[in-house]
């Protein structure tokens, strides 16, 4: 595990770059992870896409399933992949500072 | 030399199967020597270290790699399992060891010049290790570091003109066997179809969008080569629906020993000269044939199309020219709620491109289920939830009796209400006005 440092805030993250602790997620996280997400600037859209998984996860304890985030969104599945190239998961769940996906992936 | 010492792998060596130590002690010794002068991506040591890792794997007996790992390339939501090992100081060059999918060509037929050219790419960025194949049929690249994804991926498609194969919530590589390219059996073109339905639905197999994997399989016949019945969530399973081609003069010569049975399958015991009745028409399962007067005949209106009579005389039993497939649904492994192989859901269905028909049919099972299933609910668990018929319904197929092996036998039977004269609604004074209370 490591320790990241970014205009004052430390993130503690594990090898795939997903924050350890949702709680240490502050805006930050997202300015400083975006470039390697392929993501130039981050625009409302993206904005929307992380608030609800932020709302979703701390109301549920889960991601919501790609189908719930596109629904409620009203992005579908191409437009996700337009605002975060490496897809809702490893893209949006981790700037959004949600747990790492598991299972058989 | 190698730098581990792998005294229980090493017993692994004896025997006279391939070995698989002798293998990577093999690409160990290449990478230390390398005549070719390879600027290696990943350590050299890189395989050395797997062997040292397994080693104190079959000491412990327990696993040393991490829980999961989320790597991938830009655009895509799969493809690549990522995986880093738990002792990184003592074995540094499989820190990072992660898996790359690739996709196959249908039923595995390659050229040299393929191989050579995908060696070439993997000896430079990754271990030099592979899996010829994966399960569900990906070529699979063992072992490279999270820099070394988007190299690979990007000479893969520039230079190969290849892609990545399937992983997550998504469609999965499909594969099937190999069909009319070297075999009498087939009723259809299992590579054509596979690798119109792969190229089909690319978009369904790179970005995961459905609640739980999804695999297709296609076998040319039932004999299940590539074991779609068992192992796809969707199985294609080539079949005929008209005569069994029966050739009497060749029939005969089965019958006088001059062609062995079963094109030799058994000649490595002696079981005796071959009998037609015994063993083929007395193991027919449905008794449809009959051998008399040194005349084979079926009646092919109660023939099950099991294969067995076929299969043990090949040069003189063919199957039909009227040529289709069966499609079932809902295999899949234990977990969650028990094993399932696939339910018969079309009996028969035309193989013809551009495939609109089962296009069709997919798509709308796709619906369904994309919007009914659970989180991680493979389709045969939606299917025991929400009932078959409930798929006959979305699918717009007429239920037919060869949907079931047997009727059910519990009278726990649900009416819709428009199927019900009165409907449901129902007024307990009007009840009350003929039977007291």
């Amino acid at each position: 595990m490591a320790f990241l440092e970014y205009k004052g805030k430390k993130f503690e993250v594990d090898e795939d770059g997903f924050l350890l602790k949702f709680e240490e997620w502050s805006p930050e996280w997202v300015e400083y992870i975006k470039e390697s997400e392929g993501i130039p600037t981050i625009t409302e859209n993206h904005q929307k896409v992380i608030d609800f998984l932020q709302d979703y996860y701390k109301k549920n304890g889960i991601a919501p399933m790609v189908r719930i985030l596109s629904k409620i969104t009203g992005y579908k599945l191409k437009e996700i992949y337009e605002l975060f190239p490496s897809g809702p998961g490893k893209g949006a769940c981790k700037m959004a500072g949600l747990p790492k996906p598991t299972g058989c992936v | 030399m190698a730098k581990h010492k792998t005294p229980l792998l090493d017993q692994l060596e004896s025997g006279p199967w391939p070995s698989f130590v002798s293998d990577i002690k093999q690409e160990i010794e290449h990478r230390y020597a390398n005549p070719k002068g390879v600027d290696y991506q990943v350590p050299a040591e890189c395989p050395d270290d797997l062997l040292g890792l397994l080693e104190l794997s079959y000491v412990d007996g327990e696993t040393h790699w991490k829980h999961g790992g989320i790597v991938g390339v830009f655009g895509y939501g799969g493809g690549v399992i990522g995986r880093y090992c738990d002792q990184p100081q003592k074995f540094p060059g499989v820190a990072h060891f992660h898996t790359i999918r690739v996709a196959q060509p249908s039923g595995m037929f390659y050229t040299t010049e393929f191989l050579r050219q995908l060696c070439d790419l993997w000896e430079l960025r990754g271990s030099g290790l592979t899996n010829m194949h994966g399960a569900t049929g990906d070529i699979v690249l063992i072992g490279t570091s999270t820099p070394q994804l988007e190299e690979v991926f990007h000479e893969l498609t520039h230079k190969m003109n290849n892609d990545l194969g399937g992983s997550g919530s998504n469609l999965r590589t499909p594969a099937c066997c190999l069909g009319e390219s070297r075999c009498e059996y087939a009723c259809y073109d299992t590579q054509e179809l596979c690798y119109q339905l792969t190229q089909e639905y690319q978009d369904e197999l790179h970005r995961p969008a459905f609640p739980y994997k999804f695999k297709f399989k296609f076998d040319g016949c039932p004999n299940g080569c590539v074991a779609a019945i068992a192992r796809s969530d969707m199985s294609f399973l080539g079949t005929w629906r008209d005569e069994i081609r029966v050739d009497q003069k060749t029939v005969a010569a089965y019958v006088g020993g001059e062609i062995a049975p079963n094109a030799g399958a058994h000649a490595g015991r002696d079981w005796g000269k071959f009998d037609i009745q015994k063993e083929v028409v007395d193991l027919c399962p449905s008794g449809c044939m009959r051998y008399e007067n040194g005349k084979l005949e079926i009646n092919d209106k109660e023939c099950v199309r099991c294969m067995h009579c076929i299969c043990v005389m090949p040069r003189a039993l063919k199957i039909g020219n009227d040529r289709g497939c069966s499609i079932l649904i809902g295999a899949k492994a234990p977990i969650l709620d028990g094993p399932q192989m696939g339910s018969l859901t079309i009996p028969f269905i035309k193989v013809e491109e551009p495939y609109d028909e089962i296009k069709e049919f997919i798509e709308s099972v796709w619906d369904w289920w994309m919007e009914e299933g659970k989180n991680r609910e493979r389709i045969g668990e939606t299917l025991k939830r929400l009932g078959f018929a409930k798929l006959l319904e979305v699918t717009g197929i007429k239920a037919d009796p060869r949907h079931v092996q047997e009727p059910r036998h519990n009278p726990y039977i649900f009416w819709k209400e428009e199927d019900v004269k009165g409907g449901w609604q129902r007024e307990i004074s009007d009840y009350r006005v003929k039977h007291q209370r």
